[in-house]
């Protein structure tokens, strides 16, 4: 299963490094809403730290978005899905090698977003980087999760940029209450210890829906 | 070997295989005609597995990974080059990495694909483009070939050629089980050994061709199709 799954996302991540249209498009995404809530806030009214959780979630949370969007889209194009189908590949393997390649997809525009959030709103990230990382790694593994599985459910409909935000975002609320909660534990410097129910909870939604994802994926994409 | 028992589906209201039964075996190539919606790809599909009939059972010997489709989409992608996407789906279906190499270079020069093959598939016309889409196919060397109106998009020389390979596939090692779907006669005739003519999900005749052309052939399916 792992050996075809390496198989689909190096070749998901490939594609994605030739054509380069969602890639850019999510970073140029998160450049531009940092920049809008940078210079659309009031430094004076909230402070920085207070708002910075929100602000950075909501960025990650559309940007993996856009990035989700074209995880079957990909697919679509040549009818490609079918002849996925027709190998000798479980189903488990197209989920897993999808997962991966939105993973490394969404950690890359994290990557690149992080350094900016902190550059923009002057928020001290370093002495917090390993817990925060902690923090992104499970609240992304929950959303990218349970994309990939409504990515698939939507790829073949009209209206699937339009339905996949509207399908995931529910399911994204309380993944996105722990890690604000958490992060803004972090930012505001309190012990680790208050933070670490947050992230235990991240990774409980982890486990339940990447084994779910894993269970109702076969469903979504036969005919 | 390929067998089809019973087969039904429908959707909806909408009753696109109705009772289909045949078996072919190794050199056997099937020619399915009908027109639109008379349920040849539903029937293609289901034969692959992508489809699970409502009742009856398709079967394939070597299973889903003998399977060798070839449509009117490529189900290539169009930013990986054509040996790209060939490792690609040589790797889906383990193919060993000698044995890859040595079907790639063999595929890609019975195709005339040499000059192409470090090119991106969305630079290639639609004919290169098609011919790519039979060595993906063939990549595997499959027992059993699925073809939905694969000359579709052809010019005539494409055509031409895309029909010799055929036959020689069809010969090859031992001979491999072909079903072409198509609603134009004209396409299929000379590489069946049997034909079949479809109407709302049902084969109205099913019989070996028994050297019949084109012509005798195209007659044969209006009588049963439109009953002229």
């Amino acid at each position: 299963m792992w050996r075809h799954a390496w198989y689909l996302a190096r070749k998901d991540l490939l594609v994605e490094f030739r054509s380069r249209t969602a890639i850019l498009s999510a970073v140029v995404f998160t450049v531009l809403v940092l920049m809008v809530f940078n210079f659309g806030r009031d430094p004076t009214a909230v402070a920085a730290v207070d708002l910075a959780p929100s602000i950075l979630w909501v960025t990650f949370t559309f940007a993996a978005m856009l990035a989700l969007n074209r995880a079957f889209q990909l697919e679509l194009e040549n009818q490609a899905l079918d002849g996925l189908l027709l190998a000798p590949v479980s189903r488990s393997s197209i989920y897993l090698g999808k997962l991966i390649a939105n993973l490394v997809f969404v950690a890359t525009v994290e990557a690149v977003g992080l350094p900016l959030f902190a550059l923009f709103f002057n928020v001290p990230i370093l002495h917090v980087l390993g817990p925060l990382v902690a923090v992104i790694a499970l609240a992304t593994v929950g959303f990218v999760a349970v994309g990939t599985l409504f990515s698939a459910m939507t790829a073949r409909t009209r209206f699937a940029e339009l339905l996949l935000p509207v399908l995931l975002l529910p399911f994204m609320i309380p993944p996105l209450i722990w890690a604000v909660l958490a992060t803004a534990a972090l930012f505001a410097g309190r012990p680790l210890s208050e933070a670490t129910g947050w992230l235990r909870l991240l990774a409980a939604f982890d486990i339940v829906f990447v084994m779910l994802a894993f269970v109702l994926f076969p469903a979504t994409v036969n005919e | 070997m390929l067998l089809a028992e019973g087969l039904r589906h429908s959707f909806g209201a909408v009753r696109a295989l109705d009772d289909i039964s045949f078996t072919l075996q190794a050199g056997q190539t099937l020619a399915v005609f009908g027109p639109n919606g008379a349920g040849k790809t539903t029937l293609l599909k289901v034969l692959a597995g992508l489809i699970q009939p409502r009742a009856g059972r398709a079967q394939i010997d070597g299973g889903r990974g003998a399977v060798g489709w070839i449509g009117h989409q490529p189900q290539l992608y169009g930013h990986l080059t054509v040996r790209e996407n060939l490792r690609f789906w040589g790797s889906l279906y383990d193919v060993p990495a000698a044995e890859q190499s040595r079907r790639e270079t063999d595929l890609l020069a019975r195709l005339d694909l040499n000059a192409h093959a470090t090119r991106p598939v969305r630079a290639l016309s639609r004919g290169l483009v098609q011919r790519v889409a039979i060595a993906r196919a063939l990549i595997h060397d499959p027992r059993v070939l699925l073809l939905d109106e694969p000359f579709t998009g052809l010019d005539r020389t494409a055509a031409e050629e895309f029909r010799r390979l055929l036959a020689e596939q069809a010969a090859d090692g031992g001979g491999r089980v072909t079903v072409l779907v198509t609603h134009n006669v004209e396409e299929g005739t000379e590489l069946a050994t049997d034909v079949a003519f479809m109407r709302a999900g049902r084969f109205a005749e099913l019989a070996p061709r028994a050297g019949r052309g084109a012509v005798a052939i195209a007659d044969a399916y209006r009588r049963a199709v439109t009953g002229g």
